[in-house]
């Protein structure tokens, strides 16, 4: 009988259980990102035209030659993506090579938008039907990858790249020679 | 005169899409707001639709967001619904990019074995917590 009674606390346990759980789920700051499931695994198969007139495109082939690089995914109508243009060339400025990924844009818009907050991209690949981006797991604008030498994935950064960013993207990408 | 430029910047302003929903200035993809011409085929590529998540809007499906990526996200599963896809491998693949996450449809594997089996090992549990009950009565 005595046992009995010590088994009827379970559900009232269970309960309390289940309530610190969501009590620390309600406390806990929200995170909206969606991460790539890519990371450490390789580039998908792709071939961009060039987004820009006399410029070059951008495909998987681009990522294999033993350097690594890092792509930044933009639009010329996302607005946090000028908020990121100096941390860019800050990247670039440090022997970063970097390429873009231009979404849903259009040749004289984004040569507006780069002759503005200025152009480190050596070659923007023009992904018009966001293909690309939902391919390598990329959820919005700006997205940031670094990929190694051989086409692997290695780095996501979500979101726009403040200053204190930068140091974080140099060393994934230095990890990834 | 002066009344009249004011409303017009009024409706301008009410036309112009607030930066939260930025947009491209591109139209619409192909399939995003229309259907396919196989009855049969559209019906698989909305119920697909209704149990991906929007990247964008993470309450919503990609069949109920007005964000220009939930659009491009429908285009692209009613192209690989034409060209032959299953569901479940368009399923598949954005859960091989986005992770699980992007399924509103969890999948019964190792990890959510234990979820899907919970109501029955609930309903268990609740009855050896009243089997006393049940022969006390059948004694009386």
């Amino acid at each position: 009988m005595k046992r009995v009674r010590l088994v009827l606390w379970v559900p009232l346990i269970a309960f309390l259980v289940c309530l610190a759980v969501f009590a620390a789920g309600l406390g806990a700051p929200q995170d909206k990102t969606t991460k790539s499931a890519l990371i450490d695994q390789p580039l998908p198969q792709f071939t961009l035209q060039p987004a820009m007139a006399g410029r070059p495109g951008l495909s998987t082939a681009d990522f294999r030659r033993g350097q690594p690089m890092v792509v930044n995914i933009f639009a010329s109508w996302c607005i946090p993506c000028r908020a990121e243009a100096p941390q860019l060339e800050q990247l670039a400025r440090r022997g970063v090579p970097l390429v873009g990924i231009a979404i849903r844009d259009r040749p004289q818009d984004l040569a507006q938008f780069l002759a503005t907050y200025g152009d480190p991209f050596r070659a923007i690949g023009a992904d018009v039907d966001r293909r690309v981006q939902l391919d390598i797991g990329s959820a919005g604008v700006p997205e940031t990858f670094v990929i190694d030498g051989r086409g692997v994935v290695r780095h996501q950064h979500i979101g726009v790249i403040t200053d204190s960013d930068v140091p974080a993207i140099v060393a994934a990408w230095e990890a990834a020679r | 005169m002066r009344a009249l430029a004011a409303t017009a910047m009024l409706l301008l302003l009410l036309a112009s899409p607030g930066p939260a929903a930025a947009d491209s200035l591109m139209p619409a993809a192909r399939w995003a707001n229309v259907q396919l011409p196989d009855a049969d085929q559209e019906r698989r590529a909305k119920a697909l639709m209704e149990t991906v998540r929007c990247l964008v809007c993470q309450g919503q499906s990609v069949a109920d967001s007005n964000a220009e990526m939930a659009g491009d996200m429908r285009s692209i599963i009613r192209e690989r619904i034409q060209a032959g896809q299953t569901p479940d491998q368009i399923r598949g693949w954005l859960i091989s990019r986005y992770g699980e996450a992007i399924s509103y449809a969890p999948q019964l594997d190792a990890r959510t074995a234990l979820l899907f089996a919970m109501p029955l090992i609930l309903l268990l549990a609740g009855f050896w917590l009243v089997r006393g009950r049940f022969r006390r009565k059948r004694k009386a």
